[in-house]
C-alpha cells in the first residue's frame, strides 16, 4: 500500500498552523480565546480528485501527497514563507499545539471558519471576474491562447478596485492543482478546472481561423470565467495566496507539471487507477447517518444530472441542425418564389423565405443559450459533484489512516507486553517510545477525522446553498431566453400574415 | 367522420382542423351538389388500409342518391392509371395518384418500444407509447386526406367525373379485383418513363409557336424542380423540429425525477420547470405537425401536380410531333401520288387530336394556376395563423411559469 510510516516522521516537522496573535474581533463562537489548529498538510494515500497536482522533482509526490515546505515548487511561488491554510476550529477535546505562522495581510489572523463566514457579513462578497480578449501568442505547436483576467471588487482584501492580468490555460490548471493539493484532502470542495482538449487546442494552434475553433475558444473562455467565479465565491479559497497571486500578480511562473503527456501525467493516471481499486477496499463503519445519506444523495444527483446533461446536449445539437435546415429551406423557398409566375404569390413566397431566414438566426441564438446557460451549468455540476465525492473519499481515507494507527498501536502494545517478560531493557524502552509516538499519532488521526468530518458538513451545506442559487438563477435566465425567442417569432409571423393574405 | 384504427385513441386537437368538410387541405375545390365524394371512415389493418368511400349524388348514372363502398390503395391506383392510359383524357391534367400508405417506420418504432419496455420506467414507457401512437394517427390521417383529395379532384373535373371507371369505383360494392402491377408491367412502366424522358428532352427542344405553351413549358420545368427541392428541405426542417421537441420531452422527464429526489428548495423548482417543458414540448410537437400539414404536404402535392401538368405538356408535344410527321407523310404521299387519301385522313386525325389537346390543355393549365395560387394562399395564411397561435401559447406558458418561479425565489 502506501508508505504511511514515512509520513509519520514527516508530520512532526512540517506542520504549520494559524494562530491569532492579535486580538480577535469578538466574533469568535468558541470559548477558547486562542483557537488554533494543528494541521498537517500531508495526508498519505494517493491523490485526490485533482488531476494536476504534482511536483516534477519528486516522483512520489502523487503517492504521498507530501507538500514539503522546502519543496522548490513552493519556494518559487510564495513571497513570504509558508502560507497557512485556513482551518476550522478543533473540537474542544483535541490537543492544541500552538505554533507560529505568517499571514497575508491581516485576514489570516482568523483561524475559525465561523469567524471567516461572519467576516463575510462585514466585507460582503462583492467581486466580479471576467475572462476576455483571447489572443493567440506565438506560432505553430508552441502557440497558446492568452486571456485577460479582469477583477472588479470593492473588498478590502485587494489592493485595488479594478485590475487585470494576462493568463494562459495552463496557469488556470496550475492554480487548481495548487488549491487541490492544499485543500481537497482536508475536506474542502475545490471547484474543478475546465477540461483539457488536445484536439480543440491543436486546431487553434495550427491557425484554423474558422467557426469551430472560434466556438472552441469561446467555450473555453466562458468555462474559465465560471471556474474563477466559483473559486473566489468559496470564502476560504478566496483568501488563499495562490488565488490572490493569480488574480493580481502580473508575472506568474509557468506551471509545467500540468502537461497531459508528461511523466507526471502518466504517473497521475497510474495512481488514479490504484486509487479506484483502493476505494473499493475501504469498508468504513459509518457511525454518522448524515454522511451515508449525503453520499447517497450525491450519487443520485450525479446520475440524474448526467442524464439531463445528455438530453440538453442532444437538444443543442438538434437546435443547431434546425437552424441549418431552416436556412436551407429559406433559400429554397426564395428560389421557388423566383420561379412562381403569379406575382402576388411570388412576392409572398419571397417574404416567407425572409421570415425563415430570420427564424434560422433565432434558432442559432437559442441553441447558444441552450448550451452556454443550461448545458454548461449541468456539465459544471457533474464535475463539481465528482469533487464532492472526492472529499467524501478523503474522509474515508482519513478514517482508514486513523484505524491503521490504532491497529498498529494495539500490536505494539501486545509486543511490549511480551517484551516485559524478556530481559531486554533497550528493546523495552524502544517499544515504550514507539508506543508513545503511536498514541500521539492515533490522537492526531482521530482529530483529523473529526476535523474533516466537520469541514465536510460545512462545505456540503455551503455547496448545496450555492447549487440552489446557481440552478435557480441560471434556469430563470434560460427561460427568459426562451421567452425572447417566442416574442421574436410572434413578431416575424405577424409581419408575414398580411403578406400571405394579400395573395389574390 | 370517425377514424377507427385498431382502437387508437383520437385526441380532440387533431380533429379540430381537419374535420370540417372535405379534407381537401391542399386543394381549394368547389363542392358541387351533383357529386360529392369523401372518405367517411378508414380502418388500418396489419399491412393495408381500408377506406370507406362515401358518395352523395343527384346524377342519374347512379342507382341510389347516397352509398358507400370499401376500397384499398391499389384500387385508387388502378383508377388513376386507367385515366392516364385513356387517350380521350390526353388533354387533361390527370389528378396525381395518392402515395402508398406507409406505416412501416411508425410500426417499427412501436415494435422497438415494445421490446425495450423493460429498460425504462413506467412513466417513460407510457409517454413514448402515447407519442408513437399520436405519430401513427397523424400518418394515418394524412393518408386518408391524400386519398380523399384525389377523389375530390376527379369529382370536380367536368369530364373525368363522368368516367365510367370512376362510377364503377364509387358504386360497385364488390372487390374490384385489381391486382397491383406485376413485375413485368412495372418494368414496362419503367421503360415507358425512360422513353418519355428521352422524348421529353427531344420535344422540349422544339420551340413552340404558341407563346402561351412556350411560357408554360419553361415555367413548369423550373417550377417542378424548385418545388421538389423546397419539399425536401421543408421535410428536413420539420424533422429537426420534431427531434428538438423529443429532446425537450426527455428533459422534462429528467427534471421531474430530479424534482422528486431533491431535498432542497430546488425540488419544487424542478417540478415546476418540468411541468412547463411538458407543456411547451407538446406545443413544439404541434408546431412541427402543423408545418408538416400546411407546408410540407402542400409542397409535396404540388410536386405531384406539377409533374402531372408536365405530363400533359409532354402529351401535347407528342401530338404536335405526330401532327408534323403526318404533314410530312402527306407531302411525301402527294409527291409520290400514292396512298394520298390515307395520308390525308391520318393527317386530319393528328391535327384534330393536337388541336383538341391544345384547347383543353390551355384551360387545364390556367385552372392549375388558379388552384395553385388559392391553395398556397390558404395554406400560407393558415400556417402563419397557427405559428402565431402556438408562439403565443408558448409565450404565455413561459411567462406565467417565470412569474411563479421568480416570485418564490
Amino acid at each position: 500500500m502506501f508508505p504511511q510510516h514515512r509520513n509519520v516522521v514527516v508530520a512532526q516537522t512540517q506542520t504549520f498552523c494559524v494562530i491569532s496573535l492579535e486580538s480577535n474581533p469578538q466574533t469568535s463562537s468558541e470559548p477558547a480565546s486562542l483557537p488554533a489548529e494543528d494541521i498537517s498538510t500531508n495526508s498519505n494515500g494517493p491523490k485526490q480528485d485533482s488531476l494536476f497536482d504534482d511536483d516534477p522533482e519528486d516522483l512520489f509526490a502523487e503517492a504521498t501527497e507530501e507538500v514539503s515546505l522546502d519543496s522548490p515548487e513552493r519556494d518559487v511561488l510564495l513571497s513570504d514563507g509558508p502560507s497557512p491554510a485556513i482551518t476550522p476550529i478543533t473540537p474542544p477535546t483535541s490537543v492544541i499545539t500552538p505554533c507560529i505562522g505568517h499571514a497575508h495581510d491581516d485576514m489570516f489572523t482568523h483561524s475559525s471558519f465561523d469567524e471567516i463566514e461572519e467576516e463575510e457579513g462585514g466585507d460582503s462578497f462583492d467581486m466580479h471576474i471576467s475572462v476576455s480578449d483571447p489572443e493567440k501568442v506565438g506560432d505553430g505547436m508552441n502557440a497558446y491562447m492568452a486571456y485577460k483576467v479582469t477583477t472588479k471588487t470593492s473588498m478590502s482584501l485587494f489592493k485595488r478596485n479594478e485590475f487585470s492580468v494576462k493568463r494562459r490555460f495552463s496557469d488556470f490548471l496550475g492554480l487548481h492543482s495548487k488549491l487541490a493539493s492544499k485543500y481537497l484532502h482536508i475536506g474542502y470542495i475545490v471547484p474543478p478546472a475546465p477540461e483539457k482538449s488536445i484536439v480543440g487546442m491543436t486546431k487553434v494552434k495550427v491557425g484554423k481561423e474558422d467557426q469551430s475553433s472560434n466556438e472552441f475558444v469561446e467555450k473555453r473562455r466562458s468555462a474559465l470565467e465560471r471556474y474563477l467565479m466559483r473559486t473566489v465565491k468559496h470564502p476560504v479559497l478566496l483568501k488563499d495566496p495562490d488565488v490572490l497571486q493569480f488574480l493580481e500578480s502580473s508575472d506568474l511562473p509557468r506551471a509545467v507539471s500540468t502537461q497531459a503527456l508528461s511523466s507526471a501525467g502518466l504517473l497521475r493516471m497510474v495512481n488514479k487507477a490504484a486509487d479506484a481499486v483502493n476505494k473499493m477496499t475501504i469498508k468504513m463503519n459509518e457511525s454518522d447517518a448524515w454522511f451515508e445519506e449525503k453520499q447517497q444523495h450525491f450519487e443520485n444527483l450525479d446520475v440524474q444530472l448526467r442524464k439531463l446533461h445528455a438530453s440538453v446536449e442532444s437538444l443543442v445539437c438538434h437546435r443547431k441542425e434546425l437552424s441549418v435546415n431552416t436556412a436551407q429551406f429559406a433559400k429554397s423557398a426564395a428560389m421557388l418564389g423566383n420561379s412562381e409566375d403569379h406575382t402576388a404569390l411570388s412576392r409572398a413566397l419571397s417574404q416567407l423565405a425572409e421570415v425563415e431566414e430570420k427564424i434560422d438566426q433565432l434558432h442559432q441564438d437559442q441553441a447558444n443559450a441552450d448550451f452556454y446557460l443550461f448545458s454548461e451549468l449541468l456539465g459544471d455540476y457533474v464535475r463539481l459533484i465528482t469533487a464532492v465525492k472526492g472529499v467524501f473519499d478523503h474522509r474515508m481515507k482519513t478514517w482508514q489512516k486513523w484505524q491503521d494507527s490504532q491497529m498498529l498501536l494495539q500490536k505494539k502494545r501486545e509486543a511490549e507486553a511480551k517484551l516485559q517478560f524478556t530481559n531486554k531493557p533497550d528493546k523495552l524502552q524502544q517499544a515504550k517510545d514507539e508506543i508513545k509516538e503511536l498514541e500521539g499519532k492515533v490522537q492526531q488521526g482521530e482529530r483529523d477525522f473529526e476535523q474533516i468530518s466537520k469541514t465536510i458538513r460545512k462545505e456540503v451545506s455551503r455547496f448545496e446553498k450555492e447549487r440552489v442559487k446557481d440552478f435557480k438563477t441560471i434556469i430563470i435566465k434560460y427561460l427568459e431566453s426562451l421567452v425572447q425567442t417566442q416574442q421574436q417569432l410572434i413578431k416575424y409571423w405577424e409581419a408575414f400574415l398580411p403578406e400571405a393574405k394579400a395573395i389574390s | 367522420p370517425r377514424l377507427c384504427n385498431g382502437g387508437l385513441d383520437d385526441g380532440p386537437d387533431f380533429l379540430s382542423e381537419e374535420d370540417r368538410g372535405p379534407r381537401a387541405v391542399n386543394v381549394d375545390l368547389q363542392t358541387d351538389a351533383t357529386l360529392q365524394v369523401d372518405i367517411s371512415d378508414a380502418l388500418s389493418e396489419r399491412d393495408k388500409v381500408k377506406f370507406t368511400v362515401h358518395t352523395k349524388s343527384t346524377l342519374p348514372n347512379f342507382k341510389q342518391n347516397e352509398f358507400s363502398v370499401v376500397r384499398q390503395h391499389e384500387e385508387f391506383i388502378w383508377l388513376h392509371d386507367s385515366f392516364v392510359e385513356n387517350e380521350d383524357y390526353a388533354g387533361y391534367i390527370i389528378p396525381p395518384a395518392p402515395p402508398r400508405p406507409d406505416f412501416d417506420a411508425s410500426r417499427e418504432k412501436l415494435q422497438k418500444l415494445g421490446e425495450g419496455e423493460g429498460s425504462m420506467t413506467k412513466e417513460e414507457f407510457t409517454k413514448m407509447k402515447q407519442e408513437l401512437e399520436a405519430e401513427y394517427l397523424a400518418i394515418f390521417k394524412k393518408t386518408v386526406a391524400m386519398h380523399e383529395v384525389f377523389l375530390c379532384r376527379v369529382a370536380a373535373h367536368p369530364v373525368l367525373r363522368k368516367d365510367l371507371n370512376f362510377h364503377v369505383f364509387l358504386e360497385y360494392n364488390q372487390d374490384l379485383s385489381v391486382r397491383g402491377k406485376n413485375k413485368k408491367e412495372k418494368l414496362e412502366d419503367f421503360f415507358k418513363n425512360v422513353v418519355k424522358s428521352a422524348d421529353g428532352v427531344l420535344v422540349a427542344g422544339v420551340k413552340d409557336v404558341d407563346d402561351f405553351f412556350e411560357h408554360e413549358k419553361t415555367f413548369l420545368l423550373e417550377y417542378h424542380n424548385r418545388v421538389k427541392d423546397a419539399s425536401a428541405k421543408s421535410d428536413r426542417m420539420i424533422r429537426s423540429h420534431k427531434n428538438a421537441a423529443d429532446d425537450i420531452n426527455r428533459i422534462a422527464s429528467s427534471l421531474y425525477t430530479l424534482g422528486t429526489q431533491d431535498s432542497t428548495d430546488l425540488c419544487k423548482f424542478f417540478l415546476k420547470v418540468s411541468e412547463l417543458f411538458e407543456k411547451t414540448r407538446k406545443i413544439e410537437a404541434r408546431v412541427a405537425a402543423d408545418e408538416d400539414l400546411k407546408l410540407a404536404d402542400l409542397l409535396k402535392y404540388y410536386l405531384r401536380e406539377s409533374q402531372a401538368a408536365k405530363d400533359l405538356l409532354y402529351r401535347r408535344s407528342r401530338a404536335l410531333v405526330d401532327y408534323e410527321n403526318a404533314n410530312k407523310a402527306l407531302d411525301k404521299a402527294r409527291a409520290k401520288n400514292r396512298d394520298v387519301l390515307q395520308a390525308e385522313t391520318s393527317q386530319q386525325l393528328c391535327c384534330h387530336k393536337f388541336e383538341k389537346i391544345s384547347e383543353s390543355a390551355k384551360q387545364e393549365l390556367i385552372d392549375f394556376k388558379t388552384r395553385r395560387v388559392a391553395a398556397f394562399r390558404k395554406n400560407l395564411v393558415e400556417l402563419a395563423e397557427l405559428e402565431l397561435k402556438h408562439a403565443k401559447g408558448n409565450l404565455q406558458l413561459l411567462q406565467s411559469c417565470l412569474g411563479i418561479l421568480k416570485g418564490n425565489t
